[in-house]
């Protein structure tokens, strides 16, 4: 059978980003809907799903974690902890 | 030097500092996600380990199911319907996780269905009265969640969150397997009969669960390492009798080990020896119910094939009708 691998995000309530739970097979976007439903939300846990062909995610490659992130990790000057504040000024 | 590293995992060799680098992070807690580098014999181990896991779901639904059909109320039914439910999603999540290291679904039915793949030993054991449902909650579900909890923490990503997921759904299996044993329990002498009986079934079989003794187990030692197992065979069982037995005296039952007796100087039960022949003779295919399972599953693939089919049609059909449509 062509079943495809979808993967599955979930809004657990209004206000909250979908998130990542898993995967499952279907033949198309209206079953993986339908069994996504049923695997991933027996207990209230969404109010909203979104499925998405796995074949379509383009990820990062783990191996040049170190080259994409840590760039960030010596720009302290983004943070507002960098700069002190005059005890005068008490909120900012 | 990635490229290199997943070459060689085919190989034979895997340069020492991916190796080094690995365990690192393991032992600095950090975990493995699908795509980061991993010695092919990880990989394995894991896919193995999470396969029998998700076999063992699926099977598992087969004893309880047996009863769906004569739970003695309406409410039992539901119940029982909704607990075998979740069991089948649970061999979802983990199916879907250990796909991520690389094996497909099919392969994984295929294994199970041709008897390469193994699955826990206690499905193969028959659920013969009713109180045997509530023993399985009580007893197969405890023995699982005492498993189950350190996987939480398992060093594999997808693994460790599909454990998280299903230690969730599990307390409440436990709780009406518990339930069913308390109104038996508290019933006229026939219940209680009946429940006591259950107990003596299920009892020895949930202490195999948790595998063989620590001195016989071969897998233990690397998979401690590797944070993908948190606790040695024989502490999980520990730990469970000494949960178990208090939960036993409540309900007025006794456990059926004339051995078992308190040990203050370790502070947990001493218990008789286990039958690992028993044990094995189950695991090697001889249980009372091993070649049922198999069959009952073998048939209900063989005679879904025609939804598979179905759906292959109805799919076809539909991108006919929206390229005529373009
Ligand atoms: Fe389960
Ligand atoms: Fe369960």
């Amino acid at each position: 059978m062509s079943s495809k691998l979808y993967e599955v995000f979930i809004r657990s309530k209004a206000g909250l980003n979908h998130r990542h739970v898993g995967s499952l097979h279907a033949s198309d976007e209206k079953m993986a809907l339908m069994n996504a439903r049923d695997v991933y939300t027996r207990r209230q846990e969404g109010v909203s799903i979104w499925v998405v062909e796995a074949k379509y995610i383009t990820a990062s490659n783990p191996a040049q974690e170190h080259q994409w992130f840590d760039p960030a990790e010596d720009k302290v000057y983004r943070h507002p902890t960098f700069y002190p504040l005059n005890k005068e000024v008490e909120n900012m | 030097m990635y490229s290199q590293g997943l070459t060689d995992a085919k190989g034979s060799e895997e340069p020492q500092e991916l190796l080094d680098a690995f365990q690192k992070k393991i032992d600095a807690e950090i975990k493995i996600e699908p795509r980061d580098w991993m010695p092919e014999a990880y990989r394995k181990t894991l896919i193995r380990q999470m396969s029998q896991h998700a076999h063992s779901e699926i099977v598992g639904q087969l004893p309880e199911g047996n009863w769906i059909t004569r739970a003695p109320t309406l409410k039992r039914k539901m119940i029982l319907l909704a607990k075998v439910q979740d069991e089948a999603g649970h061999g979802l999540y983990i199916y879907s996780a250990t796909e991520t290291l690389g094996v497909s679904r099919e392969q994984l039915t295929t294994e199970l269905l041709t008897g390469q793949a193994k699955y826990s030993s206690i499905f193969n054991y028959p659920t013969t009265s009713w109180a045997d449902i509530g023993a399985i909650g009580w007893l197969v579900d405890g023995a699982a969640i005492m498993n189950q909890v350190p996987l939480c923490r398992a060093s594999y990503g997808p693994y460790a969150r599909s454990m998280v997921r299903i230690c969730k759904e599990e307390s409440f299996h436990q709780r009406q397997g518990y339930e069913i044993m308390t109104v038996l329990a508290r019933g006229s002498e026939a219940q209680k009969i009946m429940a006591q009986k259950a107990l003596n079934r299920f009892w020895w079989p949930s202490l195999m669960m948790f595998g063989p003794s620590d001195k016989d187990s071969k897998h233990s030692e690397q998979s401690m390492k590797w944070k993908i197992k948190r606790f040695s065979n024989d502490d999980l069982r520990q730990k469970f009798i000494d949960a178990t037995v208090p939960q036993a005296e409540h309900l007025g039952l006794t456990i059926p080990d004339p051995e078992l007796k308190w040990n203050d100087d370790k502070q947990g039960y001493d218990h008789g020896e286990i039958n690992w022949d028993e044990f094995m003779n189950v695991i090697k295919g001889h249980g009372p119910c091993n070649h049922q399972r198999m069959q009952a599953r073998i048939k209900a693939h063989e005679e879904g094939a025609w939804v598979r089919d179905a759906v292959e049609v109805y799919q076809a059909n539909q991108q006919k009708i929206k390229e005529e449509a373009a």
